[in-house]
């Protein structure tokens, strides 16, 4: 019998999978990207499951508005990317330190 | 086991598959149709969740729009993998630690409730009408700031996007239209007088 809690445990499994890979591919900023696309998934997982448990539309709602943040968000994110690499010919983490942060 | 839950393990499985594959491939491209798969699966438990407008977005939006844009720079950019992936295995304990923690207390947290282990099977609201336009009379009335709100979000990811990305090279040649349109005789074409020379005495010498 699927419950709730099956949804929720699937939820955090793909978020804590998506943290592994921020520390794991940390030079990498496409693959941090894709984990950070990963975790909003796992968020909206969350959300639809209780939306559905709940009865209440509200949560399918708020998916809909953070489907719509992170398109916005990739799109700006790799606009950064495709300028980083016009500029220094990488993408290398290492390499960004520009600022000396 | 009943299909639900046969199919619910078989696409949590692919599901949670494809999410390490991601974070473990060694090729972005790889890991950018890793990331497809995961989306389509993730849309196929959706549906088990009776959220088909939302199952179908994810798909049209996210497999169809966001990540033919990852492909697409992924493609583009030159990277060189080899330098990237040096010391990659160096934080494996950190990570394995850390997202370890992380999902032992989400899991004590969900786990603890007696009131989430509640069968999913029958919807709340047992109506005729489909979830898209549920959804839709929501979305167009109680939400509709919000709505009007994320519209303008999309606008000014597309104009960041676009001015972040637009570069005018230095030596390209353009003509101006408007010069063009606004140009008259008097701009174009001048008449000189000059005293008229002897050509044959050119000629001569």
């Amino acid at each position: 019998m699927i419950t709730l809690s099956h949804y929720l445990v699937l939820g955090a499994i793909l978020f804590s999978v998506s943290i592994a890979g921020i520390f794991l591919n940390r030079k990498n900023i496409i693959i941090i990207l894709m984990s950070i696309e990963l975790m909003l998934l796992a968020v909206n997982m969350n959300f639809i499951a209780f939306s559905h448990y709940l009865g209440d539309l509200s949560g399918q709602i708020f998916v809909f508005f953070i489907l719509t943040v992170a398109a916005a968000e990739a799109a700006i994110g790799l606009a950064i990317l495709v300028v980083l690499f016009r500029n220094l010919k990488t993408i290398n983490v290492d390499d960004v330190g520009g600022l000396r942060g | 086991m009943t299909f639900e839950s046969f199919s619910f393990y078989l696409f949590s499985t692919i599901l949670v598959g494809s999410a390490l594959s991601v974070i473990f491939s060694r090729n972005p491209v790889h890991a950018a149709l890793s990331l497809v798969l995961a989306f389509f699966t993730a849309a196929a438990i959706w549906l088990m969740l009776e959220a088909e407008f939302l199952a179908i977005s994810l798909i049209l939006v996210y497999v169809g729009a966001v990540m033919v844009l990852f492909l697409f720079v992924v493609m583009m950019l030159d990277i060189n993998i080899n330098r990237m992936r040096e010391g990659y295995w160096n934080y494996l304990l950190p990570a394995i630690v850390v997202s370890g923690i992380f999902l032992a207390e989400l899991i004590v947290l969900i786990s603890g409730r007696m009131v989430f282990e509640k069968p999913l099977e029958i919807s709340a609201q047992i109506t005729n009408e489909g979830n898209t336009l549920q959804l839709g009379r929501l979305l167009y009335t109680e939400y509709l700031y919000a709505f009007e709100l994320a519209a303008v979000i999309l606008l000014v990811a597309i104009v960041a996007a676009i001015a972040l990305t637009l570069r005018r090279r230095k030596d390209m040649k353009v003509v101006s239209s408007s010069d063009q349109s606004s140009a008259n005789r008097a701009s174009r074409l001048k008449i000189v007088s000059m005293p008229v020379e002897n050509g044959r005495e050119r000629e001569e010498s």
